[in-house]
């Protein structure tokens, strides 16, 4: 396995969940929101972009960010389960924000020393990103942890719903383990304290338990996803698809 | 869009001779009008149907352009519709605050939006049925909407005024975007043309419909005028609009659907075909083809995001309670 294909994966859990958060722009509960929900899906996707297409010059087959984004099907896809878990509603998409801000800003912070330029790049405007990411989609949880019974049974329904999906997180795929090795990506299993700390104070101040996972799902490093992914896939790259070979 | 905003307008008012003319004293000495500032009730009321309007139309502008977002066919289009699409709700934002300034609130705004007591831009009940369409709304309808929104930039009511410096800065950026979209399919394969060709024969004329009906037909406008909410009638700005989007047409190698479309030396501006003013006043009244779509899915989000909201509250309600009792 080899470097470019790790930072795929990256590329792909960014995408994903831009694409997820970008379905809440225009419905969300409150203007603020309607502002907030397309910022952050701005931000994981311009991550994405500047990964795929570093992913695609380490390849060196002359595919750029469109051609690996547009041009892969669900079995290809690459990111974790955690996001592409549909939106439900707003307390699982705040929940879902939180765990993948507060793993990704200690990854980030990590790959700061990364041994690739564009991969350190990222890192620096990334690692910012998921700083207030943590702080946007935390305050939420609190608010909607600590607020009224029905937002407090909504958000433990979430967590219940999400928790499984959070041990991947800090696995490594042959693919990442060669980055790693390579000194490109930070050992995804080392980001466990940092992202444990988070979701502690921000759990402790929501009222929320912390639960017990009996069983961490997993799939996505290897192309086993959920059914939800094939259609998203399908509304995302149909245009793309429907024109071979057009310029956008 | 403004002159549909002040369709219906109520300017009448009831204040004395003397208090009349002072403020218009200060209107024509062209002295920015400020929230405290004493107005007449007519002058105020127009204002809040205004900009209410205006800003209603920017949230419910989201809808149409947002259909597309999820199916942009690359990264920098996916981008930069995201990012678009959040200027929009931007300037409600910003245009809802300039309305409380007046006295009413954004909850009061939002409920007659609502319940369809306050109107948006006509243009946003039409579908976006493909992605030249996006273009085509950066190009045609952002367009139209700034050569309504420059004149404001002069209003009388200041904090209006300065809200619309900033939101044309935007929009004039997303008419550029839009038209580079354009751009990017006039010039690309045969089914791209295809694309845009249709988008453009099915928003032309509900685009310069967003200027309103023709001044002979526009009531209110004169006090309008007077107060400068406005500064230019519905047909100047209607064939400014024409005159600068012809050779943008041209240059594209796109074809307007208006056949009597034609360049009229005298008056120095294009003339046009008629306009169908039942399909105007039929959309306008809310029997638009996207009209019941679009309130709906503005009701279903605020119907459901009704826990959030109230949750906030009571979290916040909560923290000071905890606070008083800590102190």
């Amino acid at each position: 396995m080899a470097v470019w294909e790790a930072l795929v994966e990256l590329a792909d859990d960014h995408l994903v969940l831009g694409h997820r958060v970008s379905e809440w722009c225009g419905h969300a509960p409150m203007l603020e929101e309607d502002l907030a929900m397309p910022n952050m899906a701005l931000d994981v996707i311009g991550t994405a972009r500047t990964l795929y297409t570093r992913a695609g010059e380490l390849e060196g087959k002359g595919r750029d960010e469109d051609a690996i984004a547009y041009l892969r099907n669900e079995r290809e896809y690459r990111n974790c389960l955690l996001v592409e878990r549909p939106n439900e509603d707003f307390a699982h998409t705040m929940l879902r924000q939180l765990y993948f801000a507060a793993f990704m800003k200690a990854f980030w912070d990590a790959a700061l020393s990364s041994a690739d330029d564009v991969v350190r790049g990222v890192a620096g405007k990334a690692g910012k990103e998921m700083a207030y990411h943590i702080r946007h989609a935390g305050e939420w949880v609190i608010r909607l942890g600590d607020g009224t019974e029905q937002s407090a049974r909504r958000m433990r329904d979430a967590v219940e719903a999400l928790s499984i999906y959070v041990d991947e997180l800090f696995d490594s795929s042959d693919a990442a383990q060669a980055a790693e090795a390579a000194g490109v990506l930070p050992k995804r299993s080392e980001m466990r304290a940092a992202f444990d700390k988070v979701i502690g104070d921000v759990f402790s101040e929501a009222l929320l338990e912390l639960p017990a996972v009996p069983y961490g799902q997993r799939g996505g490093r290897s192309g086993q996803h959920g059914e939800g992914l094939g259609h998203m896939l399908a509304e995302m790259q149909s245009l793309h698809r429907a024109h071979p070979g057009a310029a956008w | 869009m403004y002159s549909q905003g002040l369709i219906g307008a109520d300017g009448r008012t009831t204040e004395s001779e003397e208090f009349l003319a002072r403020f218009q004293a200060r209107i024509d000495a062209e002295e920015k009008i400020e929230p405290t500032d004493a107005m007449p009730e007519g002058y105020r009321r127009t204002l809040v149907r205004q900009i209410g309007q205006h800003a209603h139309s920017e949230i419910v502008g989201m809808l149409p352009e947002g259909n597309w977002i999820t199916r942009a066919p690359s990264l920098r289009r996916k981008a930069a519709l995201l990012a678009k699409v959040q200027d929009e709700g931007g300037h409600g934002l910003y245009l809802y605050c300039a309305a409380e300034t007046l006295g009413v609130s954004r909850e009061e705004m939002t409920e007659e939006l609502l319940t369809g007591k306050a109107k948006y831009s006509s243009i946003f009940n039409y579908p976006t049925l493909s992605w030249a369409d996006i273009g085509i709304i950066g190009w045609l309808v952002d367009g139209a909407a700034i050569m309504n929104q420059i004149p404001l930039c002069r209003c009388s009511y200041g904090p209006y005024a300065r809200a619309m410096i900033r939101v044309c800065k935007e929009e004039s950026f997303h008419q550029r975007q839009g038209y580079e979209l354009c751009m990017s399919l006039a010039f690309g394969t045969p089914e791209q043309k295809a694309m845009v060709q249709d988008a453009l024969n099915r928003w032309w004329w509900p685009s310069i419909m967003m200027f309103g009906p023709h001044d002979a037909d526009s009531q209110h406008s004169d006090q309008s005028m007077a107060w400068k909410i406005k500064r230019f009638s519905n047909d100047e700005l209607r064939q400014k609009f024409i005159d600068a989007t012809v050779p943008q047409a041209e240059y594209l190698g796109l074809t307007l659907p208006d056949p009597d479309l034609k360049w009229n030396e005298e008056k120095g501006g294009y003339d046009h075909g008629p306009i169908d003013w039942s399909e105007f006043w039929r959309v306008v009244k809310g029997q638009g083809p996207m009209a019941r779509d679009r309130i709906k899915a503005r009701k279903k989000a605020w119907d459901e995001g009704a826990w959030v909201r109230e949750a906030a509250l009571a979290h916040a309600e909560k923290r000071r309670a905890r606070k008083m009792a800590a102190e």
